[in-house]
């Protein structure tokens, strides 16, 4: 089962719109949202039937038993993480579990055994097993270490789909990765078998995509370029067509800004399914993108 | 007064209303948090600018002093140790700086070395003085970077508008610590109102004072005001998506300077805000 | 000698990405006796091919048969004395009589670490 990442450095480019209609287009059974911080493909790439939840633990995270603390201060002393403050009260340490990172030099330097190294919950991974299979999840609030997560739901797309599909070349399963070029998008770009990356024609959007293009040829991922809301500046999309000419970098093709666009995701549909030009433009991209996969 | 400037969803806005409402207030530090996509200095165009790099602790062995324990190792919660042909590999990309395997080590054969993991600029502005950081590319995590910007802030005593990274996540919730007043930016679809809500979970957890901005907005009735009415959140301004205004934010020009419209707009909230926080 | 693969829960298809495979075949090539060991890996947060690396040299293999390997695992495989062999097909089976009869390739090109590069 080939992947086919989408990606966009910038956020509000598009990518989830785009890897909707791409979803609609080529009736994908099999489809993951990676952006496990603000997941939003379910919404216009509603699943069937109800998902499976599951808790999802992160690293083990630290706990001082206040009883057996001897307050020796080793821990608040040795914490690079800022996570042990002192409560005025009892003047004994404690730790905020958000800032905890799970190292375990606390828990080393006690000298009474009074902390522990406890399962977290991070967040809950979502799996919709029946077709089309989806697999998805939610990043608790502040929580960290989102990049196993983005791993565990690819991982959980290739447990739910019928294990025939995995050896299957010519199915193909979409990725809507996360904004960015941090942890979570280098670990969905585990395993993928090409990233298309959706960028716009801002300096910002420019900037971005030269920074995710970086990322993924680090990688050595076959990639390719749409620019969408192409029209609000002519001049800047020319600039980006150029610089991915210069690194052979193929554009695969540029999306009109369209009103549509909002109307669809508020009516929880794919803008494929409405007649605009922003639809024939995404259908031409998800052709080119498919004959080079 | 120190500003949080976030939104959960990527690309509503953050950086086009930090930067206009640092613009048109003048006088206050702007800082671009979002270090893994900085985009501040393309509006700003900052001068004078001093680049410091920023540094994550690594371990060091000492080979002849190591006896092939493979307490650090067993000891690293990141895999960042590995022990082959009799001596300890380290991984740099994946040691998260704790110190605990110099600790652990019977035999001291570890100790310490910089690495370092991005830079923080700071420059000067027609008004304003500008900060901003950059993770390089591979590496795991912008903390170190953003706790540099934010002890910076705190330092200078002076007023910042901190452009946050986007997300909820550990590194926003250091940005939004130490502000006194948060400006949540929104779009007006089911995504954005989506999203909207994980940061009014994230800025209530911290007990800020907060108001929306919503940008890109059209007449049509949306998710997103929908939302602010149930939950009686202040809408402290609403940008409509205008051509123009979005061909020049593309090519990196500050709108409050440039149209007319755009800066009354933006005085118009200043007012409100400094009327909220009582400044 | 010990031969390892990186297999999915079946026990018959190769897993794509090493560091992570749910499990990991270990089969002496003369007495062909195979062994299922759950890969430590796979949950962990960070650095999971150093640390599948680091089992498989634990474990005494001296060929590894995997589609793809990291930089950072394959720091640690050479230092085991790992040789490193491409698959091309994710029947396990399959790969192991190939490899068997020496037909196939050593893996030479590794992909960035997951988390940056590593420092020369």
């Amino acid at each position: 089962m080939k992947q086919l990442l989408i990606l966009s450095g910038k956020g509000g480019t598009g990518k989830t719109t785009v890897a909707s209609c791409f979803i609609e287009l080529m009736q994908t059974k099999a489809y993951a949202d990676c952006d496990v911080e603000a997941p939003n493909l379910h919404i216009t790439a509603t699943p069937k039937g109800k998902g499976t939840k599951e808790d999802y633990f992160g690293l083990p995270k630290a706990r001082i038993n206040q009883e057996a603390c001897i307050a020796c201060m080793n821990c608040y002393n040795s914490c690079r993480f800022g996570a042990i403050s002192l409560d005025e009260k009892s003047k004994k340490p404690y730790i905020k579990e958000l800032l905890c990172e799970g190292c375990g030099v606390c828990n080393l330097v006690c000298p009474s055994d009074a902390i522990v190294m406890e399962e977290h919950k991070n967040g809950d991974t979502i799996v919709y097993k029946q077709e089309p299979f989806f697999s998805t999840a939610k990043l608790k609030m502040g929580a960290g270490a989102s990049g196993r997560l983005v791993s565990e739901v690819k991982k959980n797309l290739k447990t739910i789909v019928p294990k025939e599909w995995i050896r299957e070349d010519d199915r193909v399963a979409i990725i809507d990765g996360s904004p960015g070029i941090g942890c979570p998008v280098i670990a969905s770009l585990s395993g993928v078998d090409m990233v298309l990356i959706v960028t716009e024609p801002t300096l910002s959007g420019k900037s971005d995509m030269i920074r995710i293009l970086e990322t993924a040829a680090h990688f050595k991922i076959n990639t390719v370029v749409c620019i969408n809301k192409y029209d609000i500046c002519m001049e800047l999309t020319e600039d980006l067509k150029m610089y991915c000419k210069e690194r052979e970098i193929p554009v695969v093709g540029v999306i009109p800004y369209d009103k549509m666009a909002s109307v669809a995701i508020n009516e929880g549909k794919s803008l494929i399914q409405y007649d605009s030009p922003s639809g024939v433009a995404i259908r031409s991209i998800c052709k080119n993108t498919m004959e080079r996969l | 007064m120190n500003i949080a400037v976030l939104s959960g969803k990527g690309g509503t806005g953050k950086t086009f209303v930090s930067v206009n409402l640092a613009a048109a207030m003048g006088q206050q530090i702007y800082a671009d948090c979002d270090v893994e996509a900085p985009n501040g200095d393309l509006f700003f165009k900052p001068e004078n600018v001093k680049e410091t790099k920023i540094f994550v602790k690594v371990p060091v062995f000492d080979e002849e002093k190591c006896n092939g324990c493979k307490k650090c190792v067993d000891f690293c919660n990141f895999n960042a140790l590995a022990y082959v042909k009799n001596k300890p590999l380290f991984f740099p990309s994946v040691c998260h700086s704790c110190g605990g395997c110099t600790i652990i080590c019977p035999e001291s054969a570890i100790t310490e070395i910089d690495r370092t993991v991005g830079s923080v600029f700071q420059g000067t502005t027609k008004k304003n003085t500008f900060m901003s950081g950059k993770l390089n590319i591979g590496e795991a995590s912008g903390m170190p970077i953003i706790k540099e910007i934010m002890n910076r802030i705190t330092d200078s005593n002076q007023d910042a508008i901190i452009d946050c990274p986007p997300g909820s996540g550990c590194m926003v919730m250091e940005t939004v610590q130490n502000a006194d007043f948060c400006i949540l930016v929104a779009e007006p679809t089911s995504f954005g109102c989506h999203n909207l809500r994980m940061v009014v979970d994230l800025v209530r957890v911290f007990n800020k004072p907060f108001a929306v901005v919503l940008n890109k907005g059209t007449d049509e009735i949306n998710p997103t005001e929908e939302f602010l009415k149930d939950e009686k959140i202040p809408l402290l301004m609403k940008i409509p998506f205008e051509s123009e205004l979005a061909n020049r934010t593309a090519k990196g020009e500050i709108a409050v300077e440039n149209l007319p419209w755009v800066k009354d707009l933006f005085d118009q909230a200043i007012d409100q805000l400094r009327k909220k926080v009582g400044r | 000698m010990i031969v390892a693969v990186p297999v999915y829960d079946d026990d018959k298809t190769i897993c794509v990405s090493f560091g992570r495979s749910p499990e990991f075949l270990f089969m002496d090539t003369e007495t062909k006796e195979k062994t299922y060991l759950k890969n430590p890996a796979a949950d962990a947060p960070g650095g999971a091919g150093i640390k599948a690396a680091q089992f498989v040299v634990d474990n005494k293999a001296k060929a590894l048969l995997t589609p793809r390997c990291g930089e950072n695992a394959a720091n640690v495989l050479e230092g085991g004395e790992v040789i490193l062999y491409k698959t091309t097909s994710t029947d396990t089976d399959g790969e192991l009589k190939k490899f068997a009869n020496g037909e196939l390739e050593a893996l030479s090109n590794f992909h960035a670490g997951f988390h940056g590069k590593q420092p020369n």
